[in-house]
């Protein structure tokens, strides 16, 4: 069964068609990597599946339960969704710990030691177990993503979105959250990631997916994408 | 910097140069301090209306006679401010909420709200004192308030909260929009997302521009005296008529600026400190 299916996706903004008919099927602990070039359409997909954007057409299904039907509550479905954003992630008026816990504590109701408690074994985890008392502005640009990471996790959503985590950091950054990223792969976690680090999408993805002007062109396994793509705008987009 | 570190001969000369630069431009300061405050004392007292202006706006005796009521005029001015100014920021920022609800269900709300900011922000307080202060006793309704102070303290509340309530909706507003899709992607509600991550950084945002009109509120309270009751500008007025000096006009004038001055200077080091925070962000 699958975790999340994305049935004939439409969003335009006024008359520019940014998704058009976008169809798509992730399965438990799948990786799927969207790329494509810049305004191709990766984060509206992705807010979309969020409910952070209405769809204009189609319908999005997590755990067969249809999330863009207009009666469900979006807040409910976003405490099952994670996702990180390219920056602005962190809340500047609040210490790492509480940024992390907020949400457990307000949303779903976890006491505040236990929620403090499991924040610091993440932070622990991906090593920041020195910053839970640091405000956001205190971190450097690679900590404060992988803090924005650890807060997306700490409500153990289904399915964790990433839009271009590391394209708002200087390359010596770039490991230190690729290397959560690929940590959280092996833990099971399901993820969509929209990226413009093609050979950590080829090593990291079980499925690549080729997004031109709103469509998806093409999809499969990264060796088939990246060394014999089919669709020659894919070509093109890949090879120069 | 290490315990084993010692200062290089570069850097001893360069912090010698630097404390001479800074007694350079004390003294600096302090000379031309001197030279302006004893040219102005010199003009204004060579000047031919000097002595009969000395004896009417700063004759001491009048002072000293006049102070004591004055003074316990200001006690009310103080204490109709105290009172005016928490309720003035508890509804300043509702009116701010309520004009950004979006949810149609409180479409009127919002009218309401929009309509309040646009007409009692432009009635002069003068003028709303006069409105409050005799029309409300004028309707004879059962339960309205008679006394003059509560009249005045609810007509400074009316317009100043309007301002507030702005004030209040332009640091919502200065929140990145990514705040709020961080927030609700975490789960969290429109009302949570304004408590704990929207309105929490805009006041941070607004606290100088809302000390000012504190300041501002601080100096307005002194029309209550159109109303009647024996504030620090009504004291002094009495005694005025009595004496025919104004002395104890500047004596009161003094008070106002006395309690202004810290809130100045307390806006200065909030935004100076909100500054550094910012450079070291
Ligand atoms: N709120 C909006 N209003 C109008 N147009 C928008 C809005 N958001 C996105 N768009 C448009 O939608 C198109 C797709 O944008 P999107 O952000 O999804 O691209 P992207 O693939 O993520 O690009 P990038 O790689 O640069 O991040 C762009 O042409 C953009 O201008
Ligand atoms: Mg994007």
């Amino acid at each position: 069964m699958a975790l999340l299916t994305i049935d004939g996706v439409w969003k335009r903004y006024r008359h520019h068609n940014v998704l058009r008919g976008v169809d798509l099927t992730v399965d438990p602990h799948e990786v799927v990597c969207l790329i494509g070039a810049s305004g191709s359409g990766k984060s509206t997909l992705l807010r979309c599946v969020n409910l952070l954007e209405t769809v204009d057409d189609g319908a999005i299904y997590l755990d067969d339960q249809e999330i863009t039907d207009v009666r469900v509550n979006p807040d409910q479905i976003r405490q099952r969704i994670g996702i990180v954003f390219q920056a602005y992630n962190l809340f500047p008026h609040m210490t790492v710990l509480d940024n992390i816990t907020l949400a457990p504590r307000k949303v779903h109701g976890v006491p505040r030691p236990q929620a403090e408690a499991q924040a610091r074994d993440l932070l622990a985890r991906f090593g920041l177990a020195d910053k839970s008392g640091t405000y956001p502005d205190r971190l450097s640009g690679g900590q404060q993503q992988r803090v924005a990471i650890i807060r997306a996790l700490a409500t153990h959503p289904r399915l964790l979105l990433l839009d271009e985590v590391t394209s708002a950091l200087d390359p010596t950054l770039v490991n230190e959250v690729l290397g959560i990223i690929r940590e959280l792969k092996q833990s099971g976690m399901t993820m969509i990631l929209a990226t413009h680090e093609m050979s950590f999408a080829r090593d990291i993805a079980d499925t690549i997916c080729f997004l031109d002007q709103g469509t998806l062109l093409e999809h499969g396994p990264p060796a088939q994408i990246f060394d014999a793509p089919q669709n020659p705008r894919t070509r093109e987009f890949l090879y120069g | 910097m290490s315990a084993d570190w010692v200062k290089s001969d570069r850097q001893l000369a360069r912090e010698a140069l630097l404390r001479a630069r800074g007694r350079r431009s004390l003294s600096a300061a302090t000379i031309s301090t001197i030279v302006v405050v004893v040219v102005v004392v010199v003009l204004v007292a060579a000047s031919p209306g000097w002595p009969r202006v000395q004896d009417t706006f700063f004759n001491w005796d009048a002072l000293v006679t006049a102070l004591p009521d004055v003074l316990r005029g200001f006690l009310l001015n103080v204490m109709i401010f105290m009172i005016a100014e928490p309720i003035v920021l508890v509804l300043g920022l509702g009116v701010a909420l309520v004009r950004g609800l979006r949810a149609p269900v409180f479409f009127p709300l919002r009218v309401l709200a929009v309509l309040y900011t646009d007409i009692f922000r432009g009635i002069p307080v003068i003028l709303l004192v006069y409105l409050v202060g005799f029309g409300i006793p004028a309707l004879q309704l059962q339960g309205t308030p008679g006394d003059p102070v509560t009249l005045g303290i609810i007509a400074l509340v009316l317009s100043y909260t309007s301002f507030v309530a702005e004030v209040f909706r332009s640091g919502i507003n200065s929140i990145h929009p990514s705040q709020l899709a961080a927030a609700r992607s975490l789960g969290l509600t429109h009302a949570q997302t304004m408590r704990h991550i929207v309105v929490p950084q805009a006041i941070r945002r607004v606290v100088p521009p809302l000390l000012n009109d504190f300041a501002s509120l601080q100096k307005d309270s002194a029309l209550v005296a159109l109303l009647g009751p024996l504030e620090a500008l009504r004291q002094a007025q009495i005694h005025v008529a009595k004496t025919f000096n104004y002395t104890p006009y500047v004596g009161a004038a003094l008070l106002f600026v006395a309690l202004t001055v810290p809130l100045a200077r307390f806006t200065d080091h909030l935004a100076a400190r909100a500054a550094q925070q910012r450079g070291g962000g």
